[in-house]
């Protein structure tokens, strides 16, 4: 076992660092000048050049590169003498559009876009998980057709368009949200039903397109593994029916769910685009699209997407920990 | 000599499932019995009703998904229970206890995630006052007994740690640990390995005697039949078509049937090559089984049956000795004929 954790934990690093090496190579190719953008449309070449040098962008990619790792690491200071900016560890970069570190951008946005991710993840799995397991042992029953159709409607609807339904008709209408809260981050620490009313909405938009995909995915997992010969077998040795699902089929049917849930809340961790944007959150999701719609500020979008990739990786590691621990035979492989 | 009293009596079982195409009538018209001590068992081929018959005894089958009729007694010490009109909690409570059930596929029968030990201790804590460690000496104590090596160190291991035959021991200890009175045996060596087949035999023999168990042996190795048993039921499209000794079955087999198997099997004391006589034909379907006898189709003697017998008429399950029934229409002259010539045939 710790054999196995040794390596895919190496393997994990190597991984994150092609990633960021990809995604620094793809933008040092990109056909903009991130030093022409830093200032506005009267521009001076002295002053590209000049913040050009201070962003250290004057250097070979690799070199680029090589200050970036460091940077994330040790922290990175911008230019000389009086106006040096400082950005402590872990530093992604300098957003010349916003004057700011990456780094606060990102650690503003977070705590909104985990809000938002933690939500909605608790209520897909408690209603998608719970439907399907309904569905699977009504099966045939009018309560499974009730879970089809609600598959049926999740599925189909887009956000874009439920998030305006509900934001309108459920949201404003019943004044169940507060607008002028809207865009604000309201900590849970401070203010926690101010927190939720700013956010139910959004996990109920966000829940209802992975609940719907999660029942479908559980009804279908619990009737195969009810088929199984070990089932057969557990019945055969007297269990009552709340064991036989409980202990050997859940534990069965759910185990692959376990994978998808991980590697499903880690993508949202990089930023639920579309929900953010309806609903005003100032997550990473919004952060991104502003930069790439907006600002062109490449260093944001720089470390989103590094910041994505690695949870989307690291989370591809734990689910595999998790993996591991719930089905024995892969512990030997 | 004491009287023979048997522990499970099954009456007039039927068995059917509604599907969108009819009425699949699995089993009918079932009746036999097992004492402790004793052997019987069921041949046949797939789908002639054989699994059907004991998953109903089980009380496996969903109730709401199939039709089932009839009685099966168990005669318990406290007195008969028939598990067909019982309540589901009421025979739940007997499986594992009076009565087990190994399977075909022990790759399967498993729990994958749950240790060896784990699943022992579970079908032992069912029916066992006591703490986890008394399960646990409990489940050691039968894997040892099963002839699983290192017992007390295996007890931890998974399925998968297990080769094919050690698992199907672990499934007879399983089935087991708990002391029933009846062990069901569906095809129990049907996915093992031939050498590891007779070993497993070889247990499940040593187990009824140790625990003095009624066992039902479902098999198609006719081989195996002639080994182990001492009743033989032959199934065929849902039907109990011959019911005797092993020796009645063997010596004077008298459904054609029955007679067709028996002469399917190689045999290596025939020294001229020869090829496998096959019985032609198909067994008909259980949804529409066709008037009169369902292995008139084929059957090579049905025109010797005076009166167009076999098309119309539906043979009843009749004595032919003591002990001996058979389900055919022939004629007694006309059988003994039967059986020299397909006997006799190369």
């Amino acid at each position: 076992m710790l054999k196995y954790l040794a390596r895919r934990v190496s393997a994990t690093v190597v991984v994150l660092v092609l990633v960021s090496m990809s995604v620094f190579g793809i933008f040092a190719v990109l056909p903009m000048d991130p030093a022409a953008l830093t200032c506005g449309k009267a521009c001076y070449p002295a002053v590209v050049e000049a913040n050009r040098h201070r962003l250290g962008l004057d250097v070979s990619v690799p070199v680029q590169y090589g200050r970036f790792v460091k940077g994330l690491v040790a922290g990175r200071t911008y230019g000389e003498g009086a106006a040096t900016i400082e950005c402590p560890a872990p530093a992604f970069g300098y957003s010349f559009n916003r004057h700011e570190c990456v780094t606060t951008l990102i650690a503003d946005a977070f705590p909104v876009t985990l809000s938002l991710a933690i939500g909605a993840f608790i209520l897909w799995i408690t209603v998608g998980v719970g439907l399907g397991i309904l569905a699977a042992r009504k099966k045939n029953q009018w309560q499974d057709r009730v879970a089809t159709a609600f598959v049926l409607v999740g599925t189909s609807l887009p956000s874009f368009i439920s998030g305006i339904l509900i934001l309108l008709f459920v949201g404003l209408k019943f004044n169940l949200i507060d607008p002028l809260s809207l865009g604000r981050w309201i900590s849970p620490l401070e203010d926690p039903v101010g927190w939720f009313r700013n956010f139910f909405l959004a996990w109920i938009v966000l829940a209802l397109l992975y609940a719907a995909t999660y029942t479908r995915f559980t009804r279908s997992n619990v009737i195969e593994t009810s088929t199984e010969d070990y089932i057969r077998t557990a019945r055969a040795k007297g269990l009552s029916e709340k064991v036989i699902l409980q202990k050997h089929t859940l534990r069965a049917a759910l185990a692959p769910i376990t994978t998808m849930a991980g590697l499903d809340f880690a993508g949202l961790l990089g930023g639920a685009i579309i929900t953010e944007q309806i609903f005003s959150l100032p997550g990473l999701g919004r952060l991104s699209i502003k930069a790439v719609l907006i600002d062109y500020d490449l260093p944001t979008i720089l470390a989103t997407t590094i910041l994505a990739a690695t949870f989307v990786v690291v989370a591809n590691l734990l689910v595999d920990i998790a993996y591991a621990y719930l089905d024995p035979r892969v512990r030997v492989a | 000599m004491t009287t023979y009293k048997p522990f499970l009596e099954v009456k007039n079982l039927n068995v059917a499932f509604p599907t969108e195409d009819g009425l699949v009538k699995a089993s009918s018209d079932i009746s036999f019995t097992v004492a402790r001590g004793e052997t019987l068992a069921v041949v046949g081929e797939s789908g002639s009703g054989k699994s059907v018959t004991s998953l109903a005894v089980m009380g496996l089958h969903n109730r709401k998904s199939a039709q089932i009729s009839g009685q099966a007694f168990l005669n318990l010490d406290s007195g008969p229970v028939d598990v067909i009109s019982a309540d589901e909690e009421i025979v739940r409570k007997l499986r594992g206890k009076a009565m087990s059930m190994i399977f075909q596929d022990p790759m399967s029968a498993l729990h994958p995630y749950y240790s060896i030990g784990n699943q022992l201790i579970e079908a032992w804590e069912l029916y066992n006052e006591g703490s986890k460690e008394d399960g646990k000496k409990r489940a050691i104590e039968m894997l040892d007994l099963v002839g699983i090596p290192a017992a007390s160190k295996r007890v931890d291991e998974y399925p998968h740690q297990f080769s094919g035959g050690m698992r199907q021991r672990v499934m007879i200890a399983m089935a087991l640990i708990n002391n029933p009175s009846l062990l069901i045996a569906d095809e129990p060596t049907t996915a093992l390995d031939v050498t590891v087949q007779s070993q497993i035999l070889q247990l499940i023999r040593d187990m009824q005697k140790e625990f003095n168990m009624a066992l039902i042996l479902i098999t198609h190795d006719l081989g195996v039949v002639a080994e182990v048993a001492d009743r033989v039921n032959v199934m065929y499209a849902g039907k109990i078509v011959e019911s005797g000794s092993a020796d009645d079955i063997y010596y004077r087999p008298d459904h054609p049937y029955a007679i067709g198997l028996l002469n399917s099997i190689p045999r290596v004391d025939k020294l001229e090559s020869q090829r496998l006589v096959a019985i032609p034909g198909q067994p008909p379907s259980l949804i529409h089984l066709p008037q009169g006898c369902s292995f008139r189709a084929r059957c090579e003697f049905a025109d010797r049956v005076p009166g167009n017998l076999c098309a119309t008429t539906t043979p009843t399950l009749d004595q032919k000795g003591d002990g001996h029934f058979s389900r055919c229409h022939l004629p007694e002259s006309e059988l003994v004929k039967a059986r020299v010539e397909i006997g006799g045939r190369k």
